[in-house]
């Protein structure tokens, strides 16, 4: 797009930016503007969404999902909001000072840019932020170690050590190199517990953590994974571990403050991608309370946060939709799951011969469809009253056969047609004896 | 084929949900005309009248399956044979049931064909020897029930075809047909 004078950030799915290895947000604005000073003939960029994180400014514009970012690493120095009588009747505008060498576009060796904070924000509580983010110089710290496991792998002999020396190939490595992690962390884990500050402290070193583990796991086990039971159950065991690790930079109220519930719909969004491929297309909203939560580690939200993020999506352009059956219990699908696969599947279940004389119960149809009973037994719900079901409800329990009274004629109820599922019920019934 | 006494059970009687109420509208009045079509052809087979609802009635019972109907399903389905002009309920509390697996006006022309075939135009009967008289064993009217009778009756003298006599007590009524 013309008037791009900074460089570009790529957007998820949902409209989040994607992070820089160990990058996490630290202050949300709605409504701010950016202006080049020295060169007012570039367009400045109107209205958008301006995240401080640890490494970048990043500002996104939500309606037409593109944004743009400053590296902190190119700022030279930022200038607090003027205090004046004049200031008071216009927006807030903090200035920073650029050095313009890592940025390409239409830039010259120093330059200054100009936020213009147009929504009802704290001016005073952002530049705070900024000045913290820019003393700590976290995106530093990333440049100077950039291998994750340089220091393991300098004690075990260097990085071509891997495939000679110790096994530390393929998935019992990995296993290896998971168990010493775990160790560590664990150690991490005793350190961080010492005081609430400390903990604080190590909130980003814990993520880092967890970011490195997965981008292990991601790499590791398609090497050389044998047939065999254990590696199978191993890799099992991974992919259970892929799930709970993940979100690098949760959406807080401390750093979103009014925007928490949109960033934190689009986060979802984006998060729910796996475990919904995995579940087949549906899932239901307790299961993605307790996966997000465990992936966003300290970060909690609470069942209301979780809901209204849900209730955004209708808002936004995301491939998931919330889903409410009748009976009132919730579930998250992809907007192209379609009822009539599953319907399918369900026939096939309930035509099998034992299915015909003893009908199903809603644990089968979960075994079979590889789902949580309980969203099993909404599913047979809906196809019970689309009349590809019938109940019966008995001491037993509470089971599902397939809908005969459509195939007897009411005017003849003692034959049995050659054809339908009548007689194919009839026939494997008067088998058993 | 399963039988109760002599009477013989279509198939879907070993079918599990043919005892459950189906909750969802289409299947619920499958369902319902099916059982409409069983509890009619079982007591005009069996020569019963009436169906209390919380006695046992063989019918609404499958031991084979271990399957009852409960009371709510049986009020269900025998509203829906009152519906039809098929049952009428014999109480307020819906406790029992009237079966006309004949309709009135059906009664009132099976009793005029008995008529005309023993001869008795003309002649007097108590409406007890209709129901357990020599002439009408091994037809339809053997076991009548009194009220369905009765109004089978009422119906012929508002047409003029009879003349019913009061008598002393409800045991000795007395009929008079014309032709």
């Amino acid at each position: 797009m013309a008037g791009k004078w900074l460089p570009s950030v790529h957007l998820t799915g949902s409209g989040r930016p994607v992070f820089l290895p160990g990058e996490v947000e630290c202050f949300l604005l709605s409504s701010v503007d950016l202006e080049s000073e020295e060169n007012p003939n570039l367009p400045p960029f109107k209205s958008g969404l301006l995240i401080l994180t640890t490494h970048r400014f990043i500002w996104i514009d939500e309606s037409n999902g593109y944004g743009v970012a400053i590296p902190l690493a190119s700022v030279v120095h930022a200038y607090p909001p003027k205090k004046s009588i004049k200031s008071m009747f216009s927006s807030p505008r903090v200035r920073i000072q650029i050095n313009g060498h890592g940025l390409e576009v239409g830039f010259g060796s120093t330059g200054m840019i100009t936020l213009v904070l147009r929504g009802k924000n704290d001016p005073e509580a952002f530049f705070g932020r900024v000045w913290d983010v820019m003393r700590s110089r976290a995106w530093e710290n990333e440049v100077e170690k950039p291998g994750p496991s340089d220091s393991k792998a300098a004690s075990s002999g260097g990085r071509d050590g891997l495939s000679s020396g110790i096994r530390m190939a393929g998935v019992s490595g990995i296993l290896r190199k998971e168990q010493e992690m775990w160790e560590s962390t664990d150690k991490s884990l005793q350190d961080a517990f010492q005081d609430l500050n400390a903990l604080m402290s190590k909130a980003k070193e814990m993520v880092t953590l967890a970011e490195k583990m997965r981008q292990k796991l991601l790499s590791g086990p398609t090497q050389d994974a044998g047939p065999n039971d254990e590696e199978m159950g191993s890799k099992q065991e991974m992919q259970d571990w892929l799930l709970s690790v993940g979100i690098v930079s949760p959406v807080t109220k401390e750093s979103a403050g009014a925007l928490y519930h949109q960033q934190l719909a689009r986060q979802l969004a984006d998060f729910v991608k796996v475990p919904l491929e995995r579940a087949g297309g549906m899932i239901a909203l307790i299961d993605v309370y307790c996966l997000f939560n465990r992936a966003r580690g300290t970060e909690l939200i609470s069942p209301e946060d979780l809901l209204q993020a849900c209730a955004l999506w209708e808002k936004f352009d995301v491939p998931v939709m919330l889903r409410k059956f009748d009976s009132g219990v919730m579930v998250i699908q992809n907007k192209a799951h379609s009822d009539e696969e599953v319907f399918a599947r369900i026939k096939t279940l309930v035509l099998k011969p034992d299915a015909l004389r003893r009908g199903i119960s809603p644990s089968d149809a979960a075994m079979t469809l590889g789902i949580a009973p309980a969203l099993a037994k909404e599913h047979l719900l809906t196809a019970e009253s689309k009349g590809l079901l019938c109940r019966d409800i008995s001491p037993e329990g509470f089971r599902f056969y397939i809908n005969l009274f459509q195939d007897v004629d009411p005017n003849d109820i003692y034959t049995v047609k050659d054809r339908g599922l009548f007689s194919s019920w009839f026939s494997v019934v008067t088998a058993s004896g | 084929m399963q039988k109760l006494g002599d009477f013989k059970l279509p198939h879907f009687f070993n079918y599990p949900p043919y005892f459950t109420l189906q909750p969802v509208r289409d299947t619920r009045e499958k369902q319902a005309q099916l059982w409409k079509e069983l509890i009619l052809d079982y007591c005009r087979s069996q020569k019963i009248f009436v169906i209390g609802l919380e006695e046992d009635f063989p019918l609404f019972t499958n031991p084979v399956i271990e399957r009852t109907l409960s009371h709510e399903a049986r009020q269900v389905f025998l509203s829906a044979l009152v519906s039809e002009g098929r049952a009428e309920w014999m109480d307020k509390g819906h406790k029992k049931c009237l079966i006309l697996w004949l309709r009135i006006q059906d009664w009132a022309d099976c009793i005029l064909n008995f008529v005309k075939e023993n001869g008795l135009e003309d002649s007097v009967m108590t409406v007890e020897e209709i129901r357990s008289g020599i002439e009408s064993r091994g037809t339809e009217l053997a076991g009548i029930d009194r009220t369905v009778l009765t109004r089978a009756l009422r119906l012929l003298e508002q047409k003029g075809k009879a003349t019913i006599f009061k008598g002393t007590s409800a045991d000795d009524e007395g009929v008079k047909f014309s032709a």
